[in-house]
């Protein structure tokens, strides 16, 4: 699905915040991609949707070479990769629809967006997804309105509404509580499982990303430290990733976690 | 090593040199500014005195005798002032797009902020009596003159605020695969709608009173009304066309925070 070879980002003040990262996302896998502050998390999936221009290296998007594409292309590319944001990123002063339906820009022409004229088809799959994420009968709220944990779901729903087959994640919990966290997080897992998602999730909490992905990739200072299944996360690889410190009781709480976390999965329903 | 440290905020010009040095010549200006001013006690006082006299001759002010006139002048400046704020305002959207750093590329950049500065550096009235030798008396001169002169004021606001917005939920909106129309109207419209409003009815109010300026070298509208009261001494009829432009620039204070309330 995804493959990004020797991909390397310096940026203008000579700092190189990746180092020759190479990774391959198969379709449908959730991946974490963990470590310290600066190590380089958000710079590599922003060099994947070029809201952040690579220095070399290539990435492919289903065999299609990002890297130099001109913007027309760029954009088309752009809409099969579906991003959330760690502030959510929603336009505060439009409505949660518009931000929703904003996901669509892709596809639609100026005017019909200008208009908010959308084809049917498109405010039929924007209420399905709304209602999926419980925030139906906000629809016509602005989006400064809404809770931290409501804002990620529109955020959630925008980034799917453009139908992508990859879903960068950037820090989507950082500013959530624990709790609406998991929630957020085990929505996100859910739709990449329904839809047959790829996702690469930048996230701090090695709790979180241990409990909820399938993979986890450990970057440090713009390279990758540890590529492996979340039960092979030992103190000798967290040491590695972000430095010396006593994990044992980080580990020890991911098992406790996550046999309690079996009897939430109603959580975002009730929540709601 | 427990001695107590000592700590000053650091100075905002490092070297001492300088920062007494300018300290020292600010001061040195302004004593030799306000030591040259010369004011001539005498002729202030008879001053007051036929001040008093001039501002007696402006009651009651007069409405009627010159009403004819004073309609059409007032007419013929909110005339002026209408089409010179939408024409105004219609043309710095696309200058302020480019004068915006974080939109523009750097030569549009530096076409589009010359084009401001440029549009900023003539007061209206110098503008006013330019457009008048060019096309003669009347109020086209007038709209001439303050629709540049709102160029540059609106274009230069907007550019700024453009680029004061938040660039994470314009890089969101980019994100999804928007064109550059769409991205500033999901992105960037919504994050500098009220404020732009806001002074879009500022600049209404201020091109209305620059109409009145503008009316005295020949621009048209209230304005001319206004000179050809003095001129024939008929301050109660001057009296008049100054409290209905105070009314009307009170209207408009009014109802702009209206508006940006309810736009908010």
């Amino acid at each position: 699905m995804l493959r990004i070879q020797h991909l390397v980002k310096q940026y203008k003040t000579g700092d190189q915040a990746l180092k020759s990262v190479s990774l391959e996302v198969p379709k449908g896998q959730v991946l974490a991609l963990i470590g310290p502050s600066g190590a380089g998390k958000s710079t590599l999936i922003r060099c994947v949707n070029r809201l952040v221009e690579p220095t070399s290296g290539s990435i492919e998007l289903a065999e299609l070479n990002l890297v130099n594409l001109r913007s027309g292309e760029l954009r088309k590319a752009r809409r099969r990769m579906g991003m959330i944001f760690q502030e959510y990123a929603l336009v505060e002063r439009l409505s949660v629809m518009e931000n929703v339906l904003s996901g669509r820009l892709g596809y639609v022409g100026f005017f019909r967006s200008f208009f908010r004229k959308y084809p049917q088809a498109d405010i039929d799959e924007a209420f399905r997804l709304l209602e999926r994420v419980g925030l139906d009968h906000m629809a016509d709220k602005r989006a400064d309105e809404l809770s931290g944990g409501q804002r990620q779901r529109v955020g959630i729903c925008r980034a799917l509404m453009q139908t992508p087959d990859l879903l960068l994640v950037d820090e989507p919990t950082a500013s959530l509580d624990p709790k609406t966290s998991r929630q957020i997080m085990r929505l996100i897992c859910e739709l990449c499982e329904e839809r047959q998602l790829a996702a690469i999730i930048n996230i701090h909490d090695v709790l979180l990303a241990q409990m909820f992905a399938k993979r986890i990739v450990g970057l440090q200072l713009g390279e990758i430290v540890y590529d492996g299944p979340p039960d092979g996360m030992s103190a000798e690889v967290l040491t590695q990733i972000y430095g010396e410190e006593d994990w044992e009781a980080t580990i020890q709480n991911v098992d406790d976690d996550a046999e309690g976390s079996e009897t939430n999965i109603e959580d975002v329903q009730q929540a709601v | 090593m427990s001695t107590s440290r000592h700590w000053k905020r650091p100075p905002f010009i490092k070297n001492p040199t300088l920062r007494w040095g300018l300290m020292v010549c600010v001061v040195i200006y302004l004593a030799l500014a306000f030591g040259t001013m010369e004011i001539n006690w005498t002729r202030t006082s008879e001053g007051i005195d036929r001040g008093k006299k001039f501002l007696g001759a402006f009651f009651p002010p007069d409405f009627t005798s010159r009403w004819e006139s004073i309609y059409e002048g007032i007419v013929e400046s909110l005339w002026m002032t209408v089409t010179s704020t939408v024409v105004g305002i219609a043309l710095s959207i696309p200058v302020g797009l480019g004068a915006a750093r974080n939109l523009s590329i750097k030569p549009v950049y530096y076409f589009c902020r010359g084009v401001l500065a440029v549009s900023r550096t003539f007061p209206e009235i110098i503008l006013a009596i330019f457009f008048v030798k060019l096309f003669g008396f009347g109020p086209f001169a007038g709209f001439l003159a303050l629709s540049i002169g709102t160029i540059g004021f609106y274009g230069k606001l907007l550019a700024e605020d453009i680029e004061d917005m938040d660039p994470v939920q314009a890089e969101a909106v980019k994100a999804t695969g928007a064109g550059w129309l769409q991205w500033l109207n999901y992105a960037v419209q919504p994050q500098v709608m009220p404020r732009m409003i806001g002074l879009g009815m500022y600049r209404l109010d201020i091109n209305f009173r620059e109409s009145a300026v503008v009316g005295i070298v020949g621009g048209g509208g209230i304005g001319a009304t206004l000179l050809t009261s003095f001129d024939r001494y008929e301050f109660d009829s001057a009296a008049a066309i100054l409290l209905i432009i105070i009314g009307i620039v009170m209207l408009v204070e009014y109802s702009s925070g209206y508006i940006r309330q309810w736009v908010q």
